[in-house]
């Protein structure tokens, strides 16, 4: 007995998976986003998780509609955020270096050592930064403690 | 590279306006519109070979070097996700100082886009000469600083030198 294959569900059962693997990317990227030690390899995880997520997700939702016209925007979308996306990505990290953002403790940093020394930045190698703060504001305190 | 986007603009709107056509002869489904997009894009890149010579030999390059840039995306982020779903960190970030030896802005801008989005590495910074660029790596094998700059090299590097040059 043969059956007539049903294209419609095989074609719907395609862009679920698809559109289920972009969710879980973008959910564990997330995770990452809150679970990871520092700023930069937060940046560097969450890029990667949007990039490939959304591109997933959009094929999937370009397999379920069908039409020529969306699959085209579909297919401009997703090669516009690729090469977006990591521009923004290497600004805010730049910005980040600028404004001194800590590194995590375990962040092998030999090779940046010179750059930074010769832009100033000195201050994002040490891990104390916020424990030196504290201890000159309450030196502070105890100074005017003292004149009272 | 001018030539390229002139190319995959015309198959594209032909094959948009062929599928917009009530009677169209194939019907449309998205295997025939990737199919026939393919066969316009590959007979103007044939015609190339008559007064274009150098874009018709990079064509190939360009293929294997989306192939290439594709895998390494999809690594990345199963690298990353092993890396959060597990309770420990595997990872050990590393700044290095990568030598360019490519030139101009739109390499240099190529190469660090592409950088942003592999195995767990981002470009922070752009020395002012232009000889180093500082990129943020979390995966090292074997705490081996050369050989991932090697792997930059021979991977990233050498195929946009091809492509541009």
């Amino acid at each position: 007995m043969e059956r007539e294959i049903d294209w419609v569900l095989i074609k719907d059962i395609i862009s679920c998976i698809f559109i289920l693997f972009g969710v879980c990317i973008m959910l564990i990227a997330s995770i990452g986003l809150l679970r990871f030690p520092d700023f930069y390899i937060r940046m560097s995880a969450i890029t990667k998780g949007a990039t490939l997520g959304l591109g997933m997700i959009l094929l999937g939702m370009g397999i379920y509609f069908n039409q020529p016209g969306v699959l085209l925007k579909v297919i401009a979308i997703m090669v516009f955020t690729s090469i977006t996306a990591p521009v923004a990505a290497h600004v805010i990290g730049r910005a980040a270096v600028q404004n001194k953002i800590p590194f995590w403790e375990k962040t092998n940093l030999k090779e940046f050592q010179e750059y930074m020394a010769k832009e100033h930045l000195e201050q994002s190698v040490n891990h104390d930064k916020y424990t030196v703060e504290e201890t000159t504001r309450q030196k502070d305190v105890d100074g005017a403690a003292d004149i009272e | 590279m001018k030539l390229l986007l002139i190319h995959s603009l015309i198959a594209g709107v032909a094959v948009y306006f062929y599928f917009q056509h009530p009677d169209a002869i194939i019907p449309y489904t998205a295997l025939s519109t990737a199919l026939l997009f393919l066969v316009l894009f590959s007979l103007l890149w044939n015609s190339s070979y008559f007064y274009h010579r150098s874009y018709y030999r990079k064509m190939p390059k360009l293929l294997h070097f989306i192939m290439f840039f594709m895998k390494e995306l999809f690594v990345a982020n199963m690298k990353i996700a092993y890396d959060i779903i597990t309770p420990h960190y595997h990872m050990s970030p590393t700044v290095l100082a990568f030598p360019l030896r490519l030139k101009t802005d739109l390499e240099i801008s190529i190469l660090a886009n592409m950088i942003g989005l592999t195995p767990g590495t981002l470009s922070i910074d752009v020395s002012a000469d232009r000889k180093f660029l500082y990129v943020h790596t979390l995966y090292l094998k074997h705490k081996d600083i050369e050989q991932l700059k090697l792997h930059i090299k021979n991977g990233f590097e050498r195929r946009i030198l091809e492509l541009t040059a």
